[in-house]
């Protein structure tokens, strides 16, 4: 059984790609390590101030390895430096309602992280600090301090890619590429 | 069952006889699109899988147009463009367009049509969200990420899901106070921020056939504020005349079928459809402009790949001639095209250049993507502080335009320029 947990940071609906990360940083190019690392540091700092630091200043990672969101995650530029930079500040999964096309995509292409979908809207029920299991075979996840357990829609074809670490790693594994 | 011209596109491109809607399918690519920001990443990604001496599946389906990190001091944005350079050099790309060179466009989605990249029937990836702009032409053209762009440079194929198809079809004729930019706000207002996920947005009727060319880009170019995968638009003989001008590879057109299945059908009469803004931050963010003419602002933008083009130039020079703007207007046009159009073209004897200087305007910035998506600190035109911009560009989003604070309104040219003129959000239609 394959399982995350960790405490979650909420957000809303429609967090764009700007947000995640700003475009000023977009000149950090995410195959250099150096400049991996540094996208991680600037993760989720282009949201409102009402919004807590997804980063504390001067830390390269976060603690929160799960997002919770509602609607349309991710939406805006294809710049996947969006969900590298979440990868590297630490997040293992994001659990939306639903998400970009493009981000949904380019999450699942460079296995950053898992992009689960809910049909419950979390946003409204955990608040940032919960902690949570999510349990990848079973398609679920608790809310440690309720009990409480959510579905998740099953990932299907696009969980064994994530889990080998990207497309490209995924397609050597199955044999389509040499 | 006949197939919508999205889905002929994608048949072709994958070599088969029909497909429909869901189906995950390989697809030849005919051109690939990067740019400054995702570029060296893409490179890195294609280098880090095919090895230090892959070579790309087909150097002249490669075009690579730096725009967005252009007129900067900040060192690694120059560092990211001498990435480029060394990779045309090293696989002997003959498309790049060089910034400090005579080759030197501007803003990649308005450079790639101008330049002849684009053609009818084509299938197009770029590692940008307003890849989507090249459906005005009728090819399939959609934004990827730069892993999807470095499995393209390896391979020249993608394995992509067929969208659903939601047809809008646009009659009547277009009031001269009504631009595209008008049209697709509306749509994208009543279909939502995410309307269209997943699916090609295909726009067809009366009034999207009487649009030129730069009018159609403009309203595939926001396909993409509604989630649309693709924007598309059946070619007409004003695709082929602008095409023929510009590539001399012979391309097939490919139109929908009569039959087709499409997931919705909007109509809409152009003649009632009326000046409008986007209001902060969502593009979704529908209200007429003159129910908004309380709304101060602080500054004017007219550029970006939505509305730096010359027909949006000459829009706005409609109402500036004779005029003072009231707050600062910051002008940047797309390409180094269209800014020889600003010199080239006049209303009643004046240029372009010539209408924007007498009217107040700032200097003519130099063509790139500029303040449209921020930037680096030292950008032309960003945002500092709460500043309300009203902009011909496509994203509204908190801090896009530099500083979170600042409230963005996305509107058409005519809409700006009165606005820029009036000091507050403004119809046109008093100043036609």
């Amino acid at each position: 059984m394959k399982t995350i947990r960790g405490k979650v940071y909420v957000v809303r609906d429609d967090i764009d790609t700007d947000q995640i990360i700003p475009a000023q940083y977009l000149n950090l190019v995410p195959t250099i390590p150096e400049e991996y690392a540094k996208l991680g540091s600037y993760a989720l700092c282009g949201l409102p101030d009402e919004y807590p630091a997804f980063v504390a200043q001067g830390q390269a990672k976060g603690l929160y390895p799960i997002i919770i969101a509602g609607r349309n995650f991710g939406c805006g530029s294809s710049r996947e430096h969006a969900p590298i930079a979440l990868g590297a500040a630490g997040v293992k999964a994001v659990i939306a309602e639903s998400y970009a096309r493009i981000f949904f995509r380019n999450a699942v292409a460079t296995g950053e992280l898992y992009p689960f979908e809910t049909p419950n809207r979390l946003c409204d029920n955990l608040k940032t600090g919960d902690e949570v299991e999510i349990d990848i075979s079973a398609s679920n996840f608790k809310v440690i301090g309720t009990g409480a357990v959510y579905p998740l829609q099953e990932l299907g074809a696009v969980a064994p890619v994530v889990e080998a670490g990207g497309i490209f790693a995924y397609a050597r594994k199955s044999g389509i590429i040499g | 069952m006949g197939m919508t011209i999205t889905e002929k596109i994608l048949a072709k491109a994958a070599g088969k006889a029909c497909l429909g809607p869901g189906d995950n399918v390989w697809v030849k690519v005919d051109i690939l699109l990067t740019h400054d920001v995702c570029g060296p990443g893409t490179i890195g990604v294609f280098h880090r899988e095919f090895g230090a001496n892959a070579r790309v599946w087909n150097p002249s389906g490669v075009v690579i147009i730096p725009d967005h990190y252009i007129f900067t001091a900040d060192q690694k944005a120059h560092r990211n463009v001498d990435t480029l350079r060394s990779f045309v050099k090293q696989q002997g790309l003959p498309y790049f367009y060089d910034p400090g060179t005579r080759t030197y466009k501007g803003v990649c989605h308005v450079a790639l049509p101008e330049e002849g990249h684009v053609r009818p029937g084509e299938v197009i990836f770029g590692t940008d969200s307003h890849t989507c702009t090249h459906g005005a032409l009728g090819a399939f053209a959609t934004g990827i990420g730069n892993t999807d762009a470095g499995f393209i440079l390896g391979t020249g194929k993608l394995l992509i899901k067929v969208p659903k198809t939601l047809r809008f079809r646009i009659e009547g004729t277009i009031p001269e106070y009504l631009m595209a930019k008008d049209i697709i706000l509306r749509i994208i207002g009543d279909i939502g921020f995410d309307g269209a996920s997943y699916c090609a947005m295909e726009f067809t009727g009366e009034a999207i056939r009487r649009l030129s060319i730069e009018e159609r880009m403009t309203i595939c170019n926001m396909a993409i504020e509604a989630g649309g995968k693709n924007g598309i638009i059946e070619p007409d003989d004003k695709t082929f005349a602008y095409v023929q001008q510009r590539s001399r590879k012979p391309f097939e057109a490919i139109y929908g079928d009569g039959n087709s299945r499409v997931e919705s059908e909007r109509v809409y009469d152009a003649a009632t459809l009326e000046p409008c803004v986007a209001e902060p931050h969502v593009p979704s963010n529908y209200a007429t402009a003159r129910s908004r003419r309380e709304v101060k602002l602080d500054r004017a933008y007219i550029g970006s790949c939505t509305g730096g083009k010359l027909t949006d130039f000459l829009a706005a020079a409609r109402i500036l001639r004779g005029r003072k703007v009231t707050i600062p207007t910051f002008l940047v046009p797309a390409t180094t095209e269209v800014a020889e159009g600003l010199i080239r073209e006049e209303i009643h004897g004046k240029s372009l250049v010539q209408i924007f200087a007498d009217a107040g305007c700032e200097d003519i910035a130099p063509p790139s993507c500029a303040a449209c998506l921020g930037g680096p600190e030292d950008t032309y035109g960003r945002t500092r502080s709460n500043e309300a911009v009203i902009s011909t560009t496509n994203r509204n989003f908190p801090g896009r335009m530099g500083s979170k604070q600042s409230r963005i309104y996305l509107a058409s040219p005519l809409t700006v320029a009165a606005s820029a003129v009036a000091g507050h959000i403004e119809d046109p239609r008093d100043y036609l």
